[in-house]
C-alpha cells in the first residue's frame, strides 16, 4: 500500500514536471507563440467590432485623482543630449514631425503650449496590472497632423523617444495607427495634474492613447514620424516592447 | 436482482467540450497567476492608487523590494508570489503569459458557445440540468447527503441530483459569465464601449480583484468536482466522460 502510494505520488510529480517543462518548451519554440498569437488577432478584431472609431475612454473627476502618479519604465533618461535639454528647462527642445507628411516641421514647447489644448482626467492601465488616474493637458495629435498634412499613403505614426532602455543604446519607440492618432483623446501632453509634466512621467512631452495600455503611451518624445509600414523600423514589430513579445494592439 | 448495465450518459460533444475546458482552464489559471505575479497586489476601486491601502499585497519577492505605492500598509499581505511550478511560463515572463492567457481565453469562449448552442438545441440543459419541483424540495436533503458522502445509488444515479444540477447551472450561467465579464472589463478599449460601465463592478481595480476571486472559486469548484468524481466511482465516472458509457448497478454496489 505504501509503495503504491509512493509510486502514485512519484508519477503525479513527474507528470506535473513534464507538463511544466512541456509548456516552457512550447513557449520557447518558434511555432507555438505564433499559434498563441491567434488570440491577439481575435481580440483586436472583436474589440474593433464592438466599438466605433470615436468611442471615448472614460473620463473621471478631480476626486478620483491618484495622490501621486507613479512612474514606470524610465524615470530619468540616461542620455547626455536629453540631460542637456532638461538642464535648460527644455527651452532648446524641439519636436520634429516628419516622414510621410507634406510639410515637415519642428515645434518648440512654447509653440505647442500656444495651440488649442485639451484637458482630460483619465485612467492609465499598466500591462502589469495596476491603474492610476491623472489629469493630462496637451495638444491633440490630430491638430499637429493637420498642420503637417499627412500624405495619403501614411498609415501609422511612430514616436521616437529620448530614453535609452536599461543602459543599452536602444531608445524607446512606439507606433499607433491613424484611428488612434486622430482620436480626440489622443493628445501630446505637457502637463500632469495642472503642473508642468515631471521628468519621471515623460517631460517635456508624452502621448496619451487612452484606449490602450500604458506601454503604448511613449514618454520623452523627440520625433514623430508618419510611415506606411513599421516593418523596417528596428525590430519590425512597431515598438520597444512589441519587439520583446508584447502585443502591438494593447487594448486589453 | 437486476443486472448491472452500461448506458450512454454523455454525448460526444459534451465529452469533447469537457476535456477542452480542462485544458483551457488549466492554462488560463497558470498563465493568469503569471500575469498576477507581475503586480502581486489587489485593490478595490477605480484605480490602484486612491489613497486607500491595497486589499492584498505580496511583501517579498520583488527584485526592487517591498511594493508600497499606496503609502499605506496592505489590508492583507503574503510573503511570496505564486511559485514557478504553478505559473506558465514557469519563469517571470509577462508577455508570454499574456499570449497563453488570451489564446486559451478564446478557446474557452468558443468552446463554451459550442457547448451552450448544442446543449440548448439538444435540450440537454432543459432535460438534464433544469431542476424539477422535486429537486427544489430535495435541495436541503441533497446538501446534507453530500456532506455525509451519501450519494444516489442504482437507477437514481442515472440523473443529476438537486445539488449537482444547481452547481452546474451556477457554474455555466453564473461563474463563467462573471469571469468573462471581469476579464473583459480590464480592457481599456472595451471600457470605451460605454464609458463608465466598469463602475458597475466597482471600478477597474475592483473588477481585477473579482476576476481573481472568481478564478479561485472555480478552483474550489474543480476540487469538489474531482472529490465527488472519486468517491462516487472514479473509473465509472471517468469512463463515462471518455467513452460516454456509465454503469448502473441496480443493486447499489458498483
Amino acid at each position: 500500500m505504501r509503495s503504491r502510494r509512493y509510486f502514485l505520488r512519484q508519477a503525479l510529480t513527474s507528470a506535473g514536471a513534464a507538463l511544466l517543462a512541456g509548456c516552457d518548451a512550447l513557449s520557447n519554440s518558434s511555432w507555438f507563440p505564433k499559434v498563441l498569437g491567434i488570440g491577439e488577432h481575435l481580440s483586436s478584431a472583436a474589440q474593433h467590432l464592438v466599438t466605433s472609431r470615436r468611442s471615448m475612454a472614460q473620463e473621471f473627476t478631480e476626486a478620483d485623482l491618484s495622490p501621486e502618479f507613479r512612474s514606470n519604465g524610465t524615470a530619468n533618461p540616461e542620455d547626455g543630449e536629453y540631460q542637456a535639454l532638461a538642464a535648460r528647462g527644455f527651452q532648446d527642445w524641439k519636436l520634429l514631425v516628419d516622414g510621410l507628411v507634406q510639410a515637415p516641421a519642428e515645434f518648440t514647447l512654447a509653440q505647442l503650449r500656444a495651440m488649442p489644448s485639451r484637458t482630460q482626467i483619465t485612467r492609465h492601465d499598466c500591462v502589469e496590472g495596476w491603474s492610476a488616474i491623472g489629469k493630462w493637458t496637451g495638444v491633440q495629435l490630430s491638430h499637429i497632423l493637420a498642420l503637417v498634412r499627412l500624405q495619403p499613403e501614411a498609415r501609422y505614426v511612430v514616436f521616437h523617444c529620448a530614453d535609452p532602455m536599461w543602459g543599452t543604446a536602444e531608445k524607446y519607440y512606439e507606433s499607433i495607427d491613424l484611428e488612434d492618432a486622430l482620436h480626440p483623446q489622443t493628445i501630446l501632453a505637457y502637463e500632469l495634474n495642472g503642473e508642468v509634466l515631471p521628468i519621471k512621467n515623460g517631460a517635456p512631452l508624452r502621448v496619451r492613447i487612452e484606449r490602450q495600455l500604458g506601454y503604448k503611451m511613449a514618454k520623452y518624445i523627440m520625433r514623430i514620424e508618419a510611415v506606411k509600414s513599421f516593418a523596417a523600423i528596428r525590430g519590425g514589430k512597431g515598438g520597444y516592447w512589441e519587439d520583446r513579445g508584447y502585443e502591438w494592439f494593447a487594448g486589453i | 436482482m437486476a443486472q448491472s448495465y452500461l448506458y450512454r450518459r454523455h454525448s460526444l460533444l459534451v465529452r469533447i467540450t469537457h476535456w477542452i475546458n480542462v485544458i483551457a482552464l488549466t492554462a488560463l489559471l497558470m498563465s493568469g497567476l503569471q500575469i498576477f505575479n507581475e503586480h502581486p497586489a489587489l485593490y478595490w476601486g477605480k484605480s490602484s492608487y486612491t489613497g486607500e491601502p491595497a486589499l492584498f499585497e505580496v511583501a517579498k519577492g520583488f527584485p526592487w523590494g517591498k511594493p508600497s505605492y499606496t503609502g499605506k500598509p496592505a489590508i492583507f499581505e503574503t510573503a511570496n508570489k505564486f511559485p514557478s511550478w504553478i505559473t506558465v511560463p514557469s519563469e517571470q515572463w509577462l508577455a508570454m503569459g499574456r499570449r497563453w492567457h488570451f489564446f486559451f481565453a478564446w478557446l474557452f469562449v468558443i468552446n463554451g458557445i459550442v457547448y451552450l448552442a448544442h446543449s440548448i438545441a439538444s435540450r440537454h440543459v432543459q432535460r438534464d440540468l433544469k431542476p424539477t419541483r422535486a429537486d427544489w424540495r430535495a435541495v436541503w436533503r441533497s446538501a446534507k447527503d453530500h456532506l455525509l458522502l451519501r450519494h444516489p445509488q442504482g437507477e437514481a444515479a442515472r440523473r443529476y441530483n438537486a445539488l449537482q444540477k444547481l452547481s452546474y447551472l451556477l457554474l455555466i450561467f453564473g461563474l463563467f459569465p462573471l469571469i468573462l465579464l471581469t476579464g473583459c472589463s480590464m480592457s481599456p478599449w472595451l471600457n470605451s464601449v460605454l464609458p463608465g460601465w466598469v463602475d458597475f463592478l466597482g471600478g477597474r481595480q475592483s473588477a481585477r480583484t473579482l476576476h481573481f476571486i472568481a478564478a479561485w472559486t472555480l478552483v474550489l469548484f474543480v476540487l469538489i468536482h474531482v472529490i465527488e468524481v472519486v468517491i462516487t466511482g472514479f473509473w465509472n465516472n471517468l469512463r463515462s466522460m471518455i467513452t460516454g458509457r456509465y454503469r448502473i448497478s441496480p443493486g447499489g454496489q458498483l
